[in-house]
């Protein structure tokens, strides 16, 4: 049996069954993050002292990375827009300069983790640094998921073009999505743990 | 703009609508660039904390905002998506009220 409504609107929602369900899943994201941004208040004000986060993590590093990511958002949403213009070589294209952000994003991410590992600043080290490697950490497993995805639509999946563009479409713009929050959550981290 | 996908994806107008969109996408992407290097020129005046963390706040939020209604469409969205993310939001600020409700001598809430 086919699943209904993946390429038409239902009638009643104005809406795809997958744009829904994506956009169910952020607001349940939303959710998680938003438990563990509490607390990181909840510990930041009780504690009695705070480290700046400049003074622990690399600012240029994690300032690179918030350009790396913006910059993958952007290649997100033209390789959508390529497909729109039914162009499927340059959805091609921007796709897989997305994924390769995603790969630059997690290799500076790397470096940044093994330095702090080095200088022995593990999760048990401080309360700040428990809560660095939490949000960064489960913010880095998203980024790798949201790729996961991403090089799938880019590669196997992308046969589906052939059968079904309209499907194909509203499934890389549903990936699109989900990535475009993996941004934004990273547009809230990134002053608050490393610049306050 | 949500609509795109499960319309018909032909005709002179359809593509003038992407190429408008794809120039919007495009300013949107240098605003994030411009305010990302104001979060970090602001973080090198060594504001007291509260004001640091309000104007760093504001900003965040402005970029998230145009990554959500530009990026992701929210803009033109229907209405039922609209519905769950304001939900949502009360939700989330619920969760970070929790906080400030429970800390010390809090509003509310006594330790």
């Amino acid at each position: 049996m086919d699943i209904p409504y993946i390429v038409e609107s239902r009638r009643d929602t104005g809406l795809t069954n997958g744009k829904i369900g994506i956009w169910l899943f952020l607001a349940s994201e939303v959710m998680l993050f938003g438990a563990l941004f509490a607390s990181y208040i909840l510990i930041r004000t009780g504690a009695p002292t705070w480290p700046l986060g400049s003074s622990i993590l690399d600012v240029p590093l994690a300032t690179v990375n918030t350009i790396v990511l913006i910059s993958s958002s952007v290649t997100m949403v033209m390789a959508w827009a390529s497909l729109m213009r039914r162009r499927f070589d340059t959805f091609r294209l921007y796709m897989g300069a997305t994924i390769l952000f995603g790969l630059v994003f997690l290799t500076i991410k790397y470096f940044e983790y093994s330095h702090h590992l080095h200088i022995g600043e593990y999760p048990s080290t401080s309360n700040f640094l428990a809560i660095y490697y939490t949000l960064t950490g489960l913010h880095m497993l998203h980024v790798i998921g949201g790729m996961a995805v991403n090089a799938y639509l880019w590669g196997p999946g992308a046969k589906l073009w052939k059968t079904n563009p309209v499907w194909f479409t509203n499934r890389v713009e549903n990936s699109g999505l989900f990535w475009h929050f993996v941004d934004l959550v990273w547009i809230f981290l990134f002053p608050t743990l490393y610049l306050l | 703009m949500s609509d795109h996908a499960a319309t018909s994806m032909t005709g002179d107008d359809h593509a003038a609508d992407i190429d408008r969109h794809v120039r919007v996408y495009i300013t949107v992407f240098v605003a994030l660039m411009v305010l990302t290097l104001v979060t970090v020129a602001i973080s090198y005046l060594h504001l007291s904390v509260p004001l640091a963390i309000t104007v760093a706040l504001v900003v965040a939020t402005i970029k998230g905002s145009l990554v959500a209604c530009y990026f992701m469409h929210l803009i033109s969205e229907k209405k039922l998506i609209l519905a769950v993310l304001l939900l949502t939001v009360a939700f989330f600020g619920v969760l970070m009220a929790l906080p400030v409700l429970t800390h010390g001598d809090g509003f509310w809430i006594r330790e």
